[in-house]
């Protein structure tokens, strides 16, 4: 097993860990008081210098975020929890919110703070419940020690706290969906720019930043930017919530440092492949990011820059392991069925393409395949999702990522497994 | 449309105080449309045309925006379900562990396919997306509450205790 010392989970298996009492005895809300003696741009500063990119999804660097929010002006600023778990294959966030759920909080009221925001909410996926409930009263608690409210721990610092479930959209797990979805509309994301930070929430100043981003906060403020930056690769740093899940003996959530082998992950963490079989493929960062062949996989480092090298991404590091009896095929059906059902329909190539994409898939599964189909299957990735080529940066022909985000895997199985789709096609064209 | 749905000409909430509770939480009238759906729904068990018509009032505004919203989020539910629902998610890592089994399962149980009721309206059987929940696949969700790492024999059982 791993040396490394846990840091956001260090205390997860602690009974009643999730507690206010708990928090405080292990040092929790201790950074919120050393931010409340600094200036914002301070706050905005030192997280910057922190290098902490983004746990959500798209890795983007959240002091810079921060520091896009204008100053001046007299609009009130927001601040949203993105906690909107929803990317197959990814469960970091929910362990969080259950196990150290004041984490979150002091993360959000520091967060707040260096934005001089005045109302924050929690936007929850509408299935979580159970952490629904909890974060209700965790909130009540933080209250009631005067973490929120007027006059924050005798300062003049004044923070409100809504948490607002969300109900069963992928899509509302990309900022400005979240946004239209809090605005009580649909969850349709927003041409961007304006970007939230400008024309965000009620068309004011908003950041939207993940539990897990959050998280990282009152350790980065407690023990400084260049404790943060030690861990990992320097460009993006820190502790990272690895989930594992799939063809796996012990599948879980493992806390390591960022550029962990994924074979670690896999083989050590995760207890190697079920039932002594071999490893196929794996999706490193939720069923949007490229999947990995096992030769990939066995070699790359779970980071952002080591995975964008090989053109796949981290996402949210949900790594889903397929073993060798996994059909390709179907496998990548599923997936495609998964964007079908979750595009928001705003955008017609993400709306008509996935559906196409599901119909061919589902056409060559059951026999019915031709050998054109293959070839069509490319071509409605790359209506969807631009051309995939990273170094182009050819995003563009939906409004929100979603396109990328169904066209990257689906056209990854395609090209790394195509034997396992003329095999379907061989069979069916020998028949006739 | 029919009849499921429209056979309420009026919805109030139970709670006022709740509504009102809602309301002061946010900036502006429209962003209380989710929670007030859900709270609907906690009462009524789905959307029906009534309850739209109640929250566009509330939040001022037009019926079809509300109705815009409604329908389309997967958790509101715009017509009668069972007591029960099942929904059984059906993503990759649940797939890759048995879910299609366990949906197979419940059909061959209940003689109803994913969608559809038993007609004692105890259970409906729903195929549900990723439900963040994927280290302990295969997940059921029933009503509010998660079933993770289920085989057919402790989904029996679960099934048994529901009453």
């Amino acid at each position: 097993m791993s040396d490394f010392q846990p840091i956001l989970t260090e205390h997860i298996h602690q009974k009643e860990c999730h507690t206010l009492s708990f928090y405080i005895s292990v040092g929790g809300y201790s950074a919120l008081e050393k931010v409340l003696a600094m200036s914002a741009d301070d706050v905005i500063e030192l997280v910057k210098a922190s290098n902490l990119r983004g746990r959500g999804g798209a890795g983007f660097p959240a002091g810079v975020k921060w520091s896009f929010i204008p100053q001046d002006g007299e609009k009130p600023k927001y601040l949203i929890n993105n906690a909107d778990e929803s990317e197959p294959g990814t469960f970091k966030d929910r362990l969080l919110i259950n196990k150290t759920p004041h984490q979150i909080l002091e993360g959000m009221i520091i967060a707040s703070y260096a934005i001089g925001c005045n109302t924050a909410f929690i936007y929850i996926r509408g299935e979580f419940f159970k952490e629904y409930q909890l974060l209700e009263k965790v909130v009540a608690e933080a209250y009631e020690g005067n973490f929120l409210g007027k006059g924050i721990l005798g300062s003049d610092y004044d923070l409100d706290v809504v948490i607002h479930r969300g109900a069963g959209a992928y899509i509302c797990g990309e900022e400005t969906g979240l946004i239209e979805s809090l605005e009580g509309k649909r969850g349709w994301p927003r041409i961007k720019p304006p970007f939230p930070a400008i024309e965000g929430y009620l068309k004011c100043p908003t950041v939207v930043n993940n539990v897990e981003t959050l998280s990282n906060l009152p350790h980065i403020i407690n023990r400084g930017p260049e404790w943060f930056k030690s861990i990992g690769p320097e460009k993006g740093p820190g502790p990272k919530l690895f989930c594992v899940s799939g063809n796996v003996n012990s599948p879980g959530v493992f806390e390591e440092p960022m550029g962990i082998p994924l074979k670690d992950l896999i083989f050590d963490l995760a207890g190697g492949i079920k039932d002594g079989n071999e490893l196929k493929a794996v999706f490193p960062g939720g069923s949007s990011s490229a999947i990995l062949t096992a030769e990939e996989a066995l070699s790359v480092n779970m980071d952002f820059d080591s995975l964008a090298e090989i053109k796949t991404m981290l996402g949210s590091a949900g790594v889903i392991v397929m073993d060798e009896k996994v059909d390709m095929v179907q496998a990548c059906l599923n997936i495609a069925r998964f964007y079908a059902h979750e595009s928001c329909g705003q955008c017609t190539p993400c709306r008509e393409g996935t559906a196409w994409l599901v119909k061919i898939l589902t056409r060559i599964t059951s026999g019915d395949g031709n050998s054109n189909d293959i070839d069509m299957i490319l071509e409605i990735t790359d209506n969807i999702g631009g051309l995939i080529d990273f170094s182009k940066g050819s995003f563009g022909k939906t409004i929100c990522p979603f396109g990328e985000a169904v066209a990257w895997p689906v056209r990854s199985f395609v090209e790394k497994f195509e034997n396992n789709f003329r095999q379907y096609i061989s069979q069916e064209e020998s028949v006739t | 449309m029919s009849d499921n749905n429209s056979h309420k000409d009026s919805f109030e909430y139970v709670n006022p105080d709740l509504v009102d509770n809602i309301l002061s939480q946010y900036p502006d009238k429209r962003s209380a449309t989710l929670p007030l759906l859900h709270l609907a729904q906690t009462q009524e068990g789905y959307i029906s045309n009534a309850v739209v018509d109640t929250v566009a009032q509330i939040t001022e505004t037009h019926p079809a925006e509300v109705m815009d919203c409604a329908s389309f989020y997967t958790m509101f539910y715009l017509r009668v379900q069972g007591r029960y629902i099942l929904q059984v998610c059906q993503t990759l890592s649940c797939s890759l562990n048995g879910a299609d089994a366990l949906v197979d399962h419940i059909t061959d149980r209940y003689g109803i396919g994913p969608g559809e009721t038993t007609p004692d309206g105890k259970f409906t059987l729903m195929k549900v997306e990723c439900l963040g929940s994927c280290g302990t696949a295969p997940v059921v969700q029933i009503n509010n509450d998660y079933h993770e790492g289920l085989s057919k024999e402790i989904l029996d059982e679960l099934l048994e205790s529901l009453q």
